[in-house]
Order: structure tokens, then C-alpha cells, then sequence
């Protein structure tokens, strides 16, 4: 892998163009509209195929008029279909952006011999050429940096302006209303930077990457945070981060089996989908792997305090030790959690070894006391308020055992004798 | 300009390539407007949108194992059967963020499509770079390429037409339960789950098949447009699959002349164009719920509405001074109106029978006048009583409530309210009728 100058720049008008992307998306996920961001992408097409058909050339501000007009025209029918047609948010989108999109579509090619732009480049984008395309006034700057950057700052010109409008809009439309703002205006005042930015951006890397970077990386972001504030923050990081690592992979993955490279903006649109994966499976707050472990030390404290009951059990009885493969039968685990939970006993100080078998310390029988008494106490509390024949009554002693704290013990009396006959062990 | 020989050729299918093309898409529109019934009616439009973006990883894979085993990858079934795959791939990474995360659908419908998409365009440049076999078809998927249709093509799209219309006819009761109540439906033990799946493989199917015609970008458009257009002309399910059937089939065929005559006009999106035309039609004229219908029944009841208020503010007025004539300011002062209001009223009472201009200037109110706002005075007070009665709203209040529900009240809920308050002839008004300036 070769890394130049042209590279750097690549990766700076993508993360330029993706971190101007992500303010508008960052409130589009919020409020539940990522589609329209997607619906407005596709309506650039035709905006700047009519915008050529009128001036006759490529002007820049031709087009970004034509597609804010049109994307605008996108929001406004969205919306007019939806509450005068009686149709579902998603079809009303689905139908005006296919209609439109495919309007420009033959506009496109109705006027193929005055204009040099064809759909797959609004597909694909050009950011490999991006370079290229400089001024000569542009102080080897290319367009495509400038352009969105321009748009980057004025994303975070008009977030930081109507910063607390958008988030009251976003949580609660209704209390908005009542302190004077209006939820319409700032509708299509996004509506506007989401046309604005698409537009900005779609030359230099495409539609699709414009709906991925409006969409995955403050999607991403939301897993890992629930404030307004750091969500801003982080989907701009993300956006950045598979901006970089898009267009790494794009030069490198493809050489390891032999081929030349591939297209920067899907592999940037396919960078945001990785770096989702990723928070999906270890967001420390809502990733997979955080909520399995959770599961599973959850289980595990319970068969902990199982096992710690069985063995007091078996001592009221006048045994004192029981085998791991006893164990496991008796509180209906397979025997290999249970030996992982008996070695966390044994650090706990509340169960020792002796040969094979396993038995409770001191402190080990003060906490199984403690847990026998609220299982007992559950069950003559059950048995007074909720009669039902006590085999129910002891599976839902059971569960309800690993979750009584001591105020809700003492609050469940002081018999002393279950419904089954056995005692109830004392609090100390 | 094509002549008229011309378009009669086209459009009596005289030509070999344009039948192919037109059979075959005419097929794909009955089968999708079929099952975009279902789609539309469970509120999955967009999911289709993302299954259809999902399916480009698919082609540019199943290309590059074709190749692979040694073939040039032009088989369209192989292409299409990838295709299907990673449709099927997507639909389910949407459920698995739906379930997993805090992320409502939108988002990951959004993340799935893009992302996906991104790989297509990522593998398909990798697959122009293989060695044997020609990558360059592929982009025809895209946007959709017609022109390169067979006829072994358009019999598959038959075929599938005709196997998605069977499906339909087969499961139309359980997926209707399935759009309609999905919860009752599993109460009742139906297999919600599986009636689910295989709806979202119609689709599948549907929309694999319409990748080579309509493309992927506009394939969701011939799912749900002329289902959408149908609902405006139906309430019945069955009337409903009919009509979007028809209209899917029609468009197709429209679109498929249209881009025969004329020149550089591409298939698919005219297809979707005249699909959108024909749901601005249905939205604009459609009996239910159409945008016209609405603003005449609207108009309508303005009408009855003014109508009725103008016969009890004449009431009102002869009740005060005990006589049937009256003058035009007496009403006016009744109500907030504006003189000009009042005179049109009058007027249409006029013409009604229900009043006369007398030669004096002063109106007199007919004896079917008489009848009719008595009738209308009599529901209004009815009501009033009602309120002050059972519903404990001070009498000074209660001539604004009563005033929004005595129009719509019926035959049967007046004799109820005459029972209840044991009132056969016209109460006094509870308040005191005075003039509102």
C-alpha cells in the first residue's frame, strides 16, 4: 500500500462531508425521520436534472438551489400524503421519492446530449478524483474540501443556534408549542440542511454514502449514550473514524486477495455499518456482550445463593457435605456452573473443600440463614395472602429469596415455623 | 414523433421484442401489486425498499462464485437466487436491530440499506476486475435494463406472477388477519410468525424479479404505488388486490409502449412515473377518502350546518315578539354574523320554501319554515336540558355545546332524549336569547 498526498485529501472530504452529514442525522434518528434523509438523497437526482435543464450548464448554485427546491417539495408531499391521504409515513415517503427519483431519472436521459452527468456518478460519487478538482485560486485546497466544509460550518452554525429548539422539538413537539416555538419551522429548517447537505456532498461521494453517514454513525452513537449533547459529539467522531477507515480498507482489503481496490464510498458507507456492528456487540451500556454478561452474572448470583440454601438445608438435616455432582442435581444446573459458582463461594470465604466435597464456613451459613429466613418468611406471607398448594409456594419463595433486602425481611413478620413445618432460622 | 402504425404495433404487442418485454413486465406489475397490498396494509413499505438495496451484495457475490466455478456469471437465475439471499439477509438484520437495540425502524431500516448497498457497490467494483467473465451487466441492476429482457425472462416473471397470485388467493384470509390483527391472531393459534415470513418471501421474490426491469432503487415503487392508489377506491380487501393488480398491470404495460416509442426513454422509470400518475388520480378522484370527496362531503355539511343555525336564529327571532315576520337586523344581531351572511342564508331559505321576502322588506317564515326550525330549535334545546340535567353544566353554558352536537342529532337519539326528559312538545329555551352586540 502506497499512502500519498491524493489519499490524505480523500479522507479529509470524506470525513469533512460525513461529520457535516451526521449534525443533521444526529436529529433525524432522534426523531424518528432517518428515512427522510434517505428520501431527500435520492430527490437530489431530479433537482439537479431540472436545475441543468433551465441554465443549461453545470453552475453550482443552480444545482444547490434545484435540489434544496426539490428536497423541500420532497418534505412538503411527505407530508400532505400522509395527513390528507390517510397513508402510512413509509409508504408516503416510498412513493414520492421513487416518483421523483425516477422522473429525474428520464429527465436525465431525455437531455443526455446537453449535460455531462450520469446517474451512476450520482450513485457512486467521484471522491477518487476529488483531488483533481481544484481552483486555481484554491491554494491546492480541492472543491470537494472546500464545498463541504463550507457545509460542515454551517451545520454547526445553525445546530448551535437553534441548539435548544431542536432538542425541545425532538423530546416533547407539545411543550415546545407552548413556549412559541414552532415544531413546523424547525421541520423545515432541517429539512433544509438535510437537502442543503446532500446536495453538498453527493458530488464529491454519491447518494448512498450520504444516507449512511446521515443515518449509521448517529445511530452508532446513540448506542452508547442517552445525552443530546454527547450524541452530537460522538456521531461526529464516528462519521470522522469510518471516513479514515473506509477508505483505508477500500486500498488495502482488496489487494490481500489480489485486486486493485474498490470504490471509496461504499467501503465508507460499509466502514459506518462496521463501526455500528461493533457498538452493537460492546456498547458498555446497551451492546450485546454487555447485556449477556449481565445475564449471566445475574444467573450466576442466584445459583450462588442456591447452592449456599442446599447446603443449609442439608445441614438442618445432619449431613454437612455434598459433591458438586449433588449439588447440580439439587438445584437443577449443569455441573460445570456449579463448580464455577462454588470457587466464587470459596473466595467469598463462604464454602470450604474438603476432598471432593464441599461445605458451608461460618460466614458462609450466617448468609444462607439470612436467605432461608426470607425464603421461609415468603412463604408464610404467600401462604396468608395468596393461598396456592405449596409446591407453587416454594418456586415462588424461590425466585422471590435472591431479591428481598433486609427491610423487606423484617417487614415479612417474624413467624417461626413455615407452612411446610420447617423452622425459621433467626435474624441476627 | 412515432406514426399511428407505429404505436398500434406497439401496443398490440406485433412486435417480438417489445412483447417479451411488455408480457414480462405487465406480469411483474400484477404480481406486485398483489402482494404490495399486503406489504402496504401491514406498513412494511419501507422494509421493502432496504430488502430491495440488500440484494446488490447478493448479485455481485453469487457473480463471483459463478465465476469461480468457471462460468462467464451471466446465469440470471444464479444472480437472482444471491439476490434473494442477502433480501432475505436484510429483512432480518432490520428485525435483529428492531430487537436488539433502542433503535426504532426507521433507523435500521436506514442502516440497512446503506450499508449493504455500500458492500454491492464496494463487491460489484471487485467483480469488473475478474479475470474471466463480464462484470459490466451487472449495473443494469440498478437502474433497471428492459431492453436486455428475453423471452425466457418474461416467461420466469410469468411464472412467478402467476405462482405470487396463487399464494395470494391461497393465504388472502390469513394475511389479511395478519395486516388487520396480528395480536388476535395468534391469540386465535393461527402461525403468525410463518404467515409473516412468507409475505416478506413474496416480496422477496417479487422483488428479485423486478431487478432486472425496474431496477432496485425504483423496485419498492412498484410494490406499494398501486396499492396505495387502490385502497383510494375500496374499503373490500378483495376489491382492493383487483384493483392494485390492475393498476400494477397497466402501468407496466403503459410504461413498457411509452418507452418502446419513444426514444432514450427508460422502462423502468416511466413504469414508476405512470404508477405515480395514476395514485395522483386515485388520491385526487378516489370515492374513499379521496382528496375531492372529502372537500364535498365537507362542503356539504358547512352547508347543513349554516342551514340550520340560520333556521333556529329565525325561530329565536319570531319567538321573541310572537310574530312569524321579521326583519333582516333582528337576525343578524341574534348571531355574529355580517349582513351579507344573513342574506345569503335567507336567500337559500328562500329557495327552500322555508321563508319568504315579503313586498314590506320584512322576511316571514313559511309553514314548512315553521316545521323545519321548530325541529331544528327543538334538538338544539333537547340537547341543552340534557346537559343541564344529567351532565350539571350551568344553563349559561350550555348553548355552545349544544350548539356543535344538535346537527348531528339523530331520529332515534331525539325520541331518546324526548323519553328521558319527558319534554313532547318544544321547550323554553333554559337561558335567556338575547342579541349578541
Amino acid at each position: 500500500m502506497t499512502w500519498s498526498i491524493i489519499d490524505t485529501w480523500i479522507v479529509v472530504i470524506g470525513a469533512l462531508c460525513a461529520a457535516g452529514c451526521a449534525i443533521p442525522g444526529t436529529v433525524l434518528v432522534l426523531r424518528r425521520m432517518s428515512l427522510m434523509g434517505d428520501a431527500i438523497s435520492h430527490t437530489v437526482l431530479p433537482g439537479i436534472a431540472v436545475a441543468f435543464l433551465i441554465t443549461g450548464n453545470r453552475d453550482p448554485m443552480a444545482m444547490l438551489i434545484g435540489s434544496v427546491v426539490v428536497g423541500l417539495l420532497t418534505a412538503f408531499l411527505v407530508q400532505t400524503i400522509q395527513s390528507l391521504g390517510k397513508v402510512e409515513a413509509g409508504a408516503s415517503m416510498g412513493i414520492v421519492f421513487t416518483v421523483l427519483f425516477a422522473f429525474g431519472l428520464i429527465l436525465m436521459r431525455q437531455a443526455v446530449d446537453h449535460v455531462d452527468i450520469d446517474p451512476d456518478c450520482v450513485l457512486y460519487g467521484s471522491i477518487e478524483l476529488a483531488w483533481f478538482d481544484q481552483n486555481p485560486e484554491g491554494y491546492g485546497i480541492p472543491r470537494g474540501a472546500i464545498v463541504n466544509g463550507v457545509m460542515l460550518l454551517a451545520n454547526l452554525i445553525v445546530m448551535g443556534l437553534f441548539y435548544k429548539e431542536f432538542k425541545i422539538t425532538s423530546f416533547d413537539p407539545a411543550l415546545a408549542k407552548s413556549q412559541g416555538i414552532q415544531p413546523s419551522f424547525l421541520h423545515y429548517l432541517l429539512m433544509t440542511m438535510t437537502a442543503t447537505t446532500a446536495v453538498a456532498a453527493f458530488e464529491t461521494v454519491g447518494s448512498i454514502l450520504v444516507v449512511a453517514m446521515f443515518i449509521v454513525p448517529p445511530a452508532t452513537a446513540y448506542l452508547f449514550t442517552n445525552r443530546y449533547g454527547s450524541m452530537f459529539v460522538l456521531a461526529l467522531c464516528f462519521a470522522v473514524i469510518s471516513a479514515f477507515l473506509g477508505h483505508l480498507s477500500a486500498i488495502t482489503i482488496p489487494t490481500w486477495f489480489g485486486f486493485s481496490g474498490t470504490s471509496t464510498a461504499g467501503a465508507m458507507a460499509v466502514a459506518t455499518g462496521v463501526l455500528f456492528a461493533f457498538a452493537w456487540l460492546a456498547s458498555p451500556s446497551q451492546g450485546m456482550i454487555a447485556k449477556l454478561w449481565h445475564r449471566f452474572s445475574v444467573k450466576m448470583l442466584v445459583l450462588r445463593e442456591d447452592i449456599l440454601g442446599v447446603l443449609w438445608r442439608v445441614e438442618e438435616r445432619g449431613k454437612n457435605t455434598l459433591l458438586p455432582k449433588q449439588l447440580a442435581e439439587a438445584v437443577g444446573s449443569s455441573s460445570v456452573l456449579v463448580r464455577v459458582a462454588l470457587v466464587g463461594l470459596q473466595k467469598r470465604n463462604a464454602v470450604t473443600k474438603r476432598v471432593a466435597s464441599w461445605s458451608l464456613t461460618e460466614v458462609g451459613r450466617t448468609r444462607a440463614a439470612k436467605l432461608i429466613r426470607s425464603h421461609r418468611l415468603w412463604e408464610v406471607y404467600l401462604d396468608t395472602h395468596f393461598p396456592q398448594d405449596s409446591h407453587q409456594l416454594h418456586e415462588s419463595a424461590e425466585r422471590l429469596e435472591h431479591i428481598t433486602t433486609p427491610e423487606m425481611r423484617s417487614m415479612l413478620g417474624d413467624a417461626r415455623e413455615d407452612p411446610h413445618g420447617s423452622n425459621v432460622p433467626e435474624d441476627e | 414523433m412515432p406514426s399511428i402504425e407505429e404505436i398500434l404495433d406497439v401496443l398490440f404487442l406485433e412486435e417480438y421484442n417489445t412483447r417479451v418485454v411488455v408480457l414480462g413486465v405487465m406480469a411483474l406489475g400484477t404480481a406486485a401489486g398483489l402482494v404490495g397490498t399486503f406489504l402496504l396494509l401491514r406498513k412494511r413499505a419501507l422494509t421493502a425498499d432496504a430488502l430491495s438495496h440488500a440484494t446488490l451484495p447478493g448479485i455481485a457475490i453469487a457473480f463471483m462464485v459463478m465465476v469461480a466455478f468457471g462460468s462467464d456469471g451471466k446465469s440470471l437465475l444464479g444472480l437472482l437466487i444471491g439476490a434473494f439471499v442477502f433480501g432475505c439477509i436484510g429483512v432480518f438484520g432490520i428485525l435483529g436491530i428492531r430487537q436488539t437495540t433502542k433503535l426504532k425502524d426507521d433507523a435500521a431500516i436506514g442502516i440497512v440499506l446503506s450499508v449493504l448497498f455500500g458492500l454491492g457497490l464496494c463487491l460489484l467494483r471487485i467483480a469488473t476486475e475478474l479475470p474471466s467473465g463480464s462484470a459490466a451487466g451487472l449495473n443494469g441492476f440498478i437502474f433497471g435494463k428492459a431492453a436486455s429482457m428475453v423471452a425466457s425472462d418474461a416467461m420466469t416473471m410469468g411464472g412467478v406472477a402467476l405462482g405470487v397470485a396463487l399464494v395470494t388467493m391461497l393465504l388472502c384470509k390469513e394475511w389479511t388477519l395478519l395486516c388487520f390483527d396480528d395480536k388476535f391472531g395468534s391469540v386465535q393459534g393461527w402461525p403468525i410468525l410463518s404467515l409473516d415470513a412468507v409475505l416478506m418471501a413474496m416480496v422477496a421474490i417479487v422483488t428479485v424479479i423486478a431487478l432486472q426491469s425496474v431496477g432496485l432503487v425504483l423496485a419498492v415503487a412498484m410494490l406499494i404505488i398501486p396499492a396505495a392508489s387502490a385502497r383510494y377506491w375500496t374499503t373490500k380487501i378483495t376489491t382492493m388486490l383487483f384493483a392494485s393488480a390492475a393498476i400494477g398491470c397497466l402501468s407496466g404495460w403503459l410504461g413498457a409502449v411509452v418507452s418502446a416509442l419513444v426514444p432514450r426513454m427508460p422502462t423502468g422509470p416511466i413504469i414508476v412515473l405512470i404508477c405515480g400518475f395514476w395514485f395522483v388520480i386515485s388520491f385526487v378522484f378516489g370515492p374513499n377518502d379521496g382528496l375531492l370527496v372529502r372537500q364535498v362531503t365537507r362542503i356539504r355539511l358547512n352547508k347543513r350546518i349554516a342551514m340550520q343555525h340560520i333556521l333556529r336564529a329565525m325561530w329565536e327571532v319570531c319567538e321573541l315578539d310572537s310574530s312569524f315576520a321579521f326583519e333582516l337586523e333582528e337576525v343578524t344581531r341574534v348571531r355574529s354574523w355580517n349582513k351579507r351572511t344573513v342574506l345569503r342564508l335567507l336567500r337559500s331559505c328562500e329557495r327552500k320554501k322555508f321563508a319568504t321576502h315579503l313586498p314590506s322588506g320584512k322576511w316571514l317564515l313559511t309553514e314548512s319554515g315553521v316545521a323545519e326550525s321548530s325541529r331544528v330549535v327543538r334538538n338544539h334545546r333537547l340537547w341543552e336540558m340534557y346537559l343541564i340535567t344529567y351532565a350539571d353544566i350551568a344553563p349559561t353554558h350550555v348553548d355552545r355545546d349544544a350548539d356543535m352536537i344538535e346537527h348531528v342529532l339523530g331520529k332515534d337519539l331525539v325520541a331518546k332524549l324526548e323519553s328521558l326528559l319527558d319534554a313532547r312538545t318544544l321547550p323554553k329555551s333554559p337561558h335567556k336569547i338575547e342579541a349578541t352586540i
